[in-house]
């Protein structure tokens, strides 16, 4: 692999301990994918702030206290704890407190607290040939397909050690090549469902099972697909296979047509019609029995999702322990303040920070919990060791009114 | 770095069985550092253990916390003895670089072809993946 002088020279220590461990890390990872060398990049967003044990507050304090500062803005991923509403946390001290610790390292590195899965709904985000090195899987989907940056699939700790150098593998969805898709997925099912935010999980969800690792391009979306619905799309599609990014034709930056997605190549077809699409709800969560409770916004909800479910439960009162997942910055956007009231008033709970599949936030419940989000549909039960349902934002709130699940219209 | 038709994306020796995954596995939300366990609902094979197992993955799927995971699974002693996969994984081999500077414990990760379902110890040395020694075949020399 070719360094540059500087990536020489941090290796040897001239940029202090952590980052030469950190650059150490990067060069051989970069080198187990085949990366013909690094490339700079402008922003960071990292996972490592969330508590997955000793580990991760391992690696966090070593390079914390070998001085590890990060060189690009950072943000930084949902944490393990909902720092303005700490009530809310149900687990044991002890985890918390390391938790907090892990935290604390992050921030201490010079990352920002934003503590959100969905950074692209921060003020500033990258634009389009942005070279950029993000983790969690539904951000860099969405940056890579939505907003046109370049981020290759990064995990916990290769997300920090770009951070602090600046760098990551010149390789993958990074370069031109790399970014093409290698599918073409044709759309076969009545149009009506292009209305429906729940045909965007669920497509999502069969996208992943097809695309696996590849780039696929998505024949037969339209403007109906806006950003909230390309969200979901996305973190399904990341959830159910490692697909890093999608095109849309006609909807997303890189495909003004087929061919400016494929680079003009024949790429194998693959068709998503309506059975699979009623196959993926199903394997969603479609089972009955009583309703526990009901969990929206992961990813986290921006202020047009916290908008339109205000207006949905204008006037009405869940029966149901109701979650929304949101970040802090969404949640101080102005103007705001009347749908927060009518959310409130609706019995919701409003969970920020973090979520209610990666943390004990929400209470103990017999019953099923229902979900607008394949992603949370999909983890939750390994996570959380419930039973969960999967349904359109509507029907959730129609089911937490009536105490009933209500899975909706059927397909 | 190319041995017997693996590339070695982490190197190091390891033993064990081999765990052939039916489908791709996210190790956060599909392994339990604590027990080593596949806890995904999603997967066929939740409820086999994967510790002390070279693992055989075509490829890896889901989120990127996954590597935190597997430096959590190092620490406790519940990892998989290595990693076979089809193609490579920056988010399995930063976890595993991770587990060996932090815990100097070994999780190999060699990428290549599916290797046959000899039951058995297998055995990763020398950057090369050994099946066996009673395995029939013609692959016990060659592969």
């Amino acid at each position: 692999m070719r360094l540059s002088r500087s990536d020489r020279s941090m290796m040897q220590g001239s940029e202090g301990p952590a980052a030469r461990l950190a650059m150490e890390l990067l060069v051989a990872t970069a080198e187990a994918e085949g990366a013909p060398g690094l490339l700079d990049i402008t922003n960071a967003h990292i996972d490592g702030g969330l508590y997955h044990g000793v580990a991760g507050l391992d690696f966090a304090r070593s390079l914390a206290s070998a001085g590890g500062v990060v060189k690009v803005p950072t943000t930084l991923n949902v944490s393990s704890l909902d720092l303005l509403h700490p009530e809310l946390y149900r687990g044991d001290a002890a985890t918390a407190g390391a938790a907090r610790e892990l935290m604390d390292a992050y921030v201490g590195m010079g990352c920002s607290p934003t503590w959100t899965c969905a950074p692209y709904q921060l003020p500033r985000r990258p634009g389009l040939g942005e070279q950029i090195a993000w983790a969690e899987s539904n951000a860099i989907v969405f940056a890579n397909s939505v907003l046109g940056a370049r981020t290759a699939r990064y995990g916990d700790f290769l997300d920090i050690c770009c951070a602090i150098t600046g760098r990551a593998p010149a390789a993958g969805l990074h370069t031109d090549h790399g970014r093409l898709a290698t599918l073409q997925v044709d759309l076969d099912f009545p149009d009506r469902l292009l209305d429906d935010d729940l045909l965007y999980p669920a497509l999502g969800h069969v996208l992943g099972q097809m695309a696996g690792t590849e780039v696929a391009v998505l024949v037969g979306l339209d403007s109906r697909a806006d950003e909230d619905r390309l969200k979901s799309l996305g973190a399904a599609a990341a959830s159910s296979g490692a697909v890093g990014m999608f095109h849309a034709v006609g909807v997303t930056p890189e495909a003004g047509s087929l061919e400016a997605a494929t680079g003009g190549a024949r790429v194998r077809h693959l068709t998503v019609d309506l059975p699979a699409l009623q196959r993926a709800r199903a394997a969603l969560g479609a089972g009955g029995g009583p309703l526990g409770a009901v969990s929206v916004g992961t990813p986290h909800f921006s202020a047009r999702e916290l908008r339109r479910l205000a207006a949905l439960v204008e006037g009405r009162r869940s029966l149901v322990p109701f979650y929304v997942n949101t970040s802090r910055d969404v949640l101080a956007e102005p103007g705001l303040g009347a749908s927060l009231a009518a959310i409130e008033s609706f019995g919701a709970t409003v969970v920020t920070d973090t979520c209610t599949y990666v943390t004990p936030i929400m209470q103990p419940v017999e019953g099923v919990i229902l979900t607008n989000s394949a992603k949370w549909a999909f983890y939750a039960p390994g996570n959380l060791g419930v039973e969960v349902a999967f349904a359109g934002l509507e029907a959730c709130i129609e089911s937490a009114e009536r105490g009933l699940l209500d899975l909706g219209e059927r397909w | 770095m190319v041995g017997n038709g693996y590339s070695v994306l982490v190197g190091g020796a390891a033993t064990g069985e081999l765990l052939h995954l039916a489908e791709p596995l996210s190790l956060w939300g599909g392994l339990d550092p604590e027990t080593g366990l596949i806890i995904d609902r999603n997967h066929p094979q939740q409820g086999e253990s994967m510790a002390g197992h070279i693992v055989v993955m075509p490829h890896g799927r889901g989120s990127s916390s996954s590597s935190s995971v597997l430096a959590e699974a190092m620490r406790l002693g519940t990892a998989p003895a290595a990693f076979v996969v089809g193609q490579p994984d920056s988010i399995l081999v930063i976890g595993s670089l991770v587990g060996r500077h932090l815990y100097s414990v070994s999780c190999p990760i060699l990428c290549g072809p599916v290797p046959p379902r000899y039951p058995g110890t297998w055995t990763i040395d020398q950057n090369q993946l050994l099946p066996p020694v009673d395995a029939e075949g013609p692959n016990r020399s060659g592969m």
